[in-house]
């Protein structure tokens, strides 16, 4: 059993990807295999970019155990409006920073939907997101 | 294909000296968009992009990448550069285009990603 948590704060964008790193260190000295080394490590940079990108800060999650790997982030808010629409592919908030870096896209969490088994979000407006997303251990 | 065989097929030249360059490039990818290539890269990839900040590394490094190559004599600041070292990530700098890149490194033998 693994136990991880990371305190990610809005637009640390020079420090982005380092909780990522440190998941997908974690997961190869547990062996895990890299189809789903990979699958994690992509859903994770999208989580930790989301909150770096969009929020006013958060927590990042990892949780280990013998059959599943569960990712999770909590944020401060602002929340997300339409969460249906915020899904679909190429729609974005992001603003004229993130985007100059490449950011923005509008893939974050439909790439997070697609590599995990099970994708959970809420969203509340004024309050905050949370994203659980699980991976079964192949 | 190995990263110093690219090197010089690209006509590049390294900024991060002293990594090793016998490692095999196994694809071939451009794009800018971060959240795309994290979508799509591969291990072993050579990566095209006129990006130059602290989470081209991150990107390329969680995906096990061979390469970064900027185009068109583009450099990248000292401290991505420094975190690249860190990393294992050869960052290469080329005068050719974007465009002249992907031609020569498709021609050369270097495939898209598997889809």
């Amino acid at each position: 059993m693994v136990h991880a948590e990371y305190d990610i704060q809005k637009g640390a964008y020079n420090s982005a990807g380092e909780a990522s790193a440190d998941i997908k260190r974690k997961l190869q000295q547990l062996g895990i295999s890299p189809v789903t080394l990979r699958r994690v490590a992509v859903s994770s940079y999208e989580m930790e970019m989301n909150i770096i990108i969009h929020s006013l800060g958060g927590t990042m999650g990892l949780c280990v155990d013998k059959d599943w790997i569960t990712l999770s982030s909590k944020d401060q808010g602002p929340g997300i409006e339409d969460v249906e629409l915020a899904m679909s592919e190429g729609y974005s908030t992001a603003d004229d920073d993130a985007r100059s870096m490449g950011f923005g896209a509008g893939m974050g969490l439909p790439n997070m939907k697609r590599n995990a088994d099970d994708f959970r979000i809420t969203s509340q407006l004024g309050e905050g997101t949370q994203i659980t997303i699980t991976f079964k251990v192949m | 294909m190995t990263v110093q065989e690219l090197m010089a097929l690209a006509q590049a030249r390294e900024l991060t000296p002293g990594l090793a360059l016998d490692g095999g490039v196994t694809c071939g990818y451009v794009c800018d968009l971060l959240s795309w290539v994290m979508a799509r890269g591969q291990a072993g990839m050579a990566w095209v992009t006129v990006q130059t900040h602290m989470n081209v590394v991150a990107v390329a490094s969680l995906h096990e990448m061979a390469c970064v190559i900027l185009p068109d004599g583009i450099l990248m600041d000292e401290a991505p550069l420094e975190k690249a070292r860190e990393e294992g990530i050869v960052v290469l700098s080329s005068q050719l285009s974007a465009y002249e890149l992907c031609g020569l490194m498709y021609a050369g033998g270097l495939a898209a990603p598997a889809r």
